[in-house]
């Protein structure tokens, strides 16, 4: 058709159409019509080709996508390779070290034992090999286990690469391993009672996550577990070698007094940072002994916390905080005369001395020598109210607020109805009972210039707590000089350590009995001290159950043969682990608190 | 010209969807390495762990004190006592002011023999 072009006016058609009397015109717009259906045609054709390949686009793209969705929807989900991250595997619990960043308790990984019964080869030799490997499995128990129904069996929690090796070494199919991580604590006993402990909690076969069920373990147990900070560990005030130190000369001094149990706490007056905690008798928190269930006397217990939870009636050493107020209060100066004619006759109750002095004792003679009489009269001038709200100012009436979950379970015991008699017991440390933190804490309050101190166990960035104002400046210093004169020619003078100025107060308390009363033979003894007195840089409290010992021929109960001497063996110990360089004779005599103490005498 | 265009056009087509596959395969390969270096890391971490707990166990107190007792004989280790500490000037080093008079009087000498 578009093969030859038709000319629009052939000569041939025009002759013809004019010999017939035609317009040949019509020719011309015939052949013109015939090529336009022509060109129109080709078009047409043109574009159907076009929209063919079009739609075929659309076809391959549409179809690209419904395949793509098809396969999304039918497979597997996936993690993205790239995105994850390679600590996923590690360590999901954070590390507790201590404040040199040595360890204190980590994560290993080991493995679980357990057993799929049903692909068991030979379950009698599975069983012997067992037996042979673990001794503590038994052998008939084992073969009923596992020719049984059952489909699983867990056989062992957690087990040491020898053992490991062994069980595999038994080439049994139906014995297999799931990875595990457990809670070490590489130290053993040392510092128990504030980590606490760890168990597993949700169990899989191939992961179980690790709670803390006690101590700081409990207390922090977001925080060590929070994914983001697993890398950072968390970082203790204590120090290992001090707490290592301080619990083996505790131990030594607790065999040598025949004491029940003993309890030390060393912490920085100014930042409130414990350094070292212990309570003994102690155990080790990888075994962590189950509580008590006979008895009702949580203290029997190795995981009691004397510390931090046993709230004992501490005795004397209480007379500091009567002393801080008088001398706070304007009632007394360090001359003050003070009657002390013994015995003190009130409500029906005699208030005696351990020794009597006679009838009058100024009021730094009434620390040293520990006179309750003389004590109890000035806490009588202060009067209840006063009394009760100073002691509260100290934090001696609640728990306390150290980082460990036991904490709150220490609550003080205060007097039912604190009137003219109780504020006068109370004065000397009876009838109010609080934990030997308690009496770290109020102690640091007395030495520091006389600011009030929240012990915790967190590292801190050095910077001195600046709790509330409890006594002045000058208060402080008084207090100072009295604590130095105690164990320099006082009844704590075994607790002296030449060159480092210790000063403090002993405390001798009975034990109430629980059937009422007190009794004749057991105390409860006290060392609260701090060093060196110059310039108080440590609190240390030392608390012996039941001391006794044989010195110059008679049974000692009293705290300035027991107590005191451990004290000053532990601060024997640690002072250079602390980094305190004794200062000489001379240089001690060119300090404030020997001015203090010789302007005194 | 079309014609040219078009080839070229085809020829680039060609070239790109060879660079595509290419960087894809590279990709892949790139991923692969780096999912052998995570797990590779992460043995790493696990092993430092195993480590890091290995050496608290072994320098744990009771352990050191018992070695310490052990090897008494030969090393003689006792607690650190309050006497132990000494000042810097206790300490014998080379009397530093003999070494800086001899450094001084060669230095003059020196000084000397260039003057003239």
């Amino acid at each position: 058709m578009s093969g030859q072009r038709i000319p629009l006016r052939p000569l041939s058609r025009v002759i013809e159409a004019r010999q017939k009397g035609e317009n040949p015109d019509y020719i011309e717009r015939e052949n013109l019509r015939q090529r336009h259906e022509a060109e129109r045609d080709k078009l047409r054709l043109r574009a159907e080709g076009r929209i063919l390949v079009v739609a075929l686009c659309f076809l391959l793209g549409f179809g690209a996508v419904g395949v793509r969705m098809g396969a999304l929807a039918a497979s597997e989900p996936q993690e993205p390779g790239v995105t994850s991250v390679a600590s996923a595997i590690q360590t999901a619990r954070a590390d507790i070290v201590d404040r040199q960043g040595r360890i204190l308790a980590t994560n290993l990984l080991t493995n679980a034992l357990y057993a799929h019964p049903h692909e068991m080869v030979d379950p009698l030799a599975a069983a012997e090999g067992l037996v042979e490997i673990f001794p503590e499995m038994d052998y008939d128990r084992l073969v009923a286990q596992l020719t049984s129904e059952r489909r699983f069996l867990w056989l062992r929690r957690s087990i040491s690469p020898e053992q490991e090796q062994a069980v595999h070494d038994l080439g049994e199919p139906g014995l297999l391993f799931g990875p595990r991580e457990i809670r070490l604590y590489p130290n053993g006993a040392i510092a128990a009672h504030v980590l606490g402990g760890a168990g597993f909690g949700q169990e899989a076969v191939n992961a179980a996550e690790i709670v803390g069920v006690a101590g700081l373990e409990a207390q922090f147990d977001a925080e060590l577990r929070d994914p983001a900070r697993a890398h950072t560990p968390l970082r203790l005030s204590m120090d290992l070698a001090i707490q290592s130190a301080t619990e083996e000369v505790l131990a030594s001094g607790m065999g040598l007094m025949n004491a029940r149990g003993a309890s030390t706490v060393l912490m920085d007056a100014h930042t409130g940072e414990v350094i070292s905690l212990a309570s003994l008798p102690d155990f080790d928190p990888n075994a962590r002994p189950r509580p008590l269930t006979s008895g009702n006397d949580p203290s029997q217990s190795p995981l009691f916390n004397r510390a931090v939870q046993g709230v004992y009636e501490l005795g004397s050493v209480f007379k500091i905080f009567t002393m801080a107020q008088a001398l706070e209060l304007d009632m007394v100066t360090p001359e003050t005369s003070i009657d002390t004619t013994s015995p003190l006759r009130i409500a029906g109750f005699n208030i005696r001395d351990f020794h009597n002095y006679g009838p009058r004792q100024t009021a730094t003679e009434v620390i040293v020598h520990s006179s309750n009489i003389g004590t109890a009269r000035i806490a009588d001038e202060i009067g209840p109210d006063r009394q009760r709200l100073f002691l509260e100012d100290l934090g001696l009436l609640e728990p306390t607020p150290l980082e460990i979950v036991e904490a709150p379970t220490g609550r003080p015991m205060i007097p039912a109805r604190w009137e003219r008699l109780s504020t006068m017991t109370v004065s000397y440390g009876h009838g109010l009972s609080t934990s030997p933190l308690h009496l770290a804490a109020g102690f640091a309050a007395m030495v520091n210039g006389g600011t009030r101190v929240a012990p915790t166990l967190i590292a801190q960035r050095d910077a001195p707590q600046t709790g509330a104002r409890i006594i002045s400046e000058d208060t402080s210093a008084q207090i100072r000089a009295m604590m130095r004169a105690v164990v320099d020619g006082g009844t704590a003078s075994l607790a002296e350590v030449e060159g480092y100025e210790m000063g403090g107060k002993t405390g001798t308390a009975d034990k109430p009995n629980p059937s009422g009363g007190y009794y004749e033979d057991r105390v409860i003894a006290t060392f609260a001290g701090a060093f060196p007195m110059s310039d108080p840089q440590y609190v240390i409290i030392v608390t012996l159950d039941e001391p006794e010992i044989v010195a110059l021929g008679e049974t000692r109960r009293t705290a300035g043969w027991t107590a005191a001497p451990v004290a000053a063996e532990i601060l024997r110990r640690v002072g250079p682990l602390l980094n305190l360089q004794p200062r000489g004779a001379a240089e001690i005599a060119q300090s404030g608190v020997s001015q203090l103490s010789s302007h005194i005498e | 010209m079309r014609a040219l265009m078009s080839l070229f056009t085809a020829i680039a087509v060609i070239g790109l969807g060879f660079w595509a596959y290419q960087q894809n395969i590279l990709t892949q390969q790139a991923e692969r390495e780096v999912a052998r270096l995570e797990a590779e890391i992460a043995a790493h971490h696990e092993r430092l762990a195993i480590l890091r707990s290995e050496w608290a166990f072994l320098n744990r107190p009771d352990r050191l004190r018992a070695l310490v007792d052990m090897n008494f004989d030969r090393l003689g280790l006792l607690p650190m006592q309050p006497d132990q500490f000494a000042t810097i000037h206790e300490v014998s080093f080379p009397d530093p002011l003999a070494a800086l008079t001899e450094a001084s009087l060669v230095s003059d000498e020196a000084v000397q023999e260039d003057q003239p």
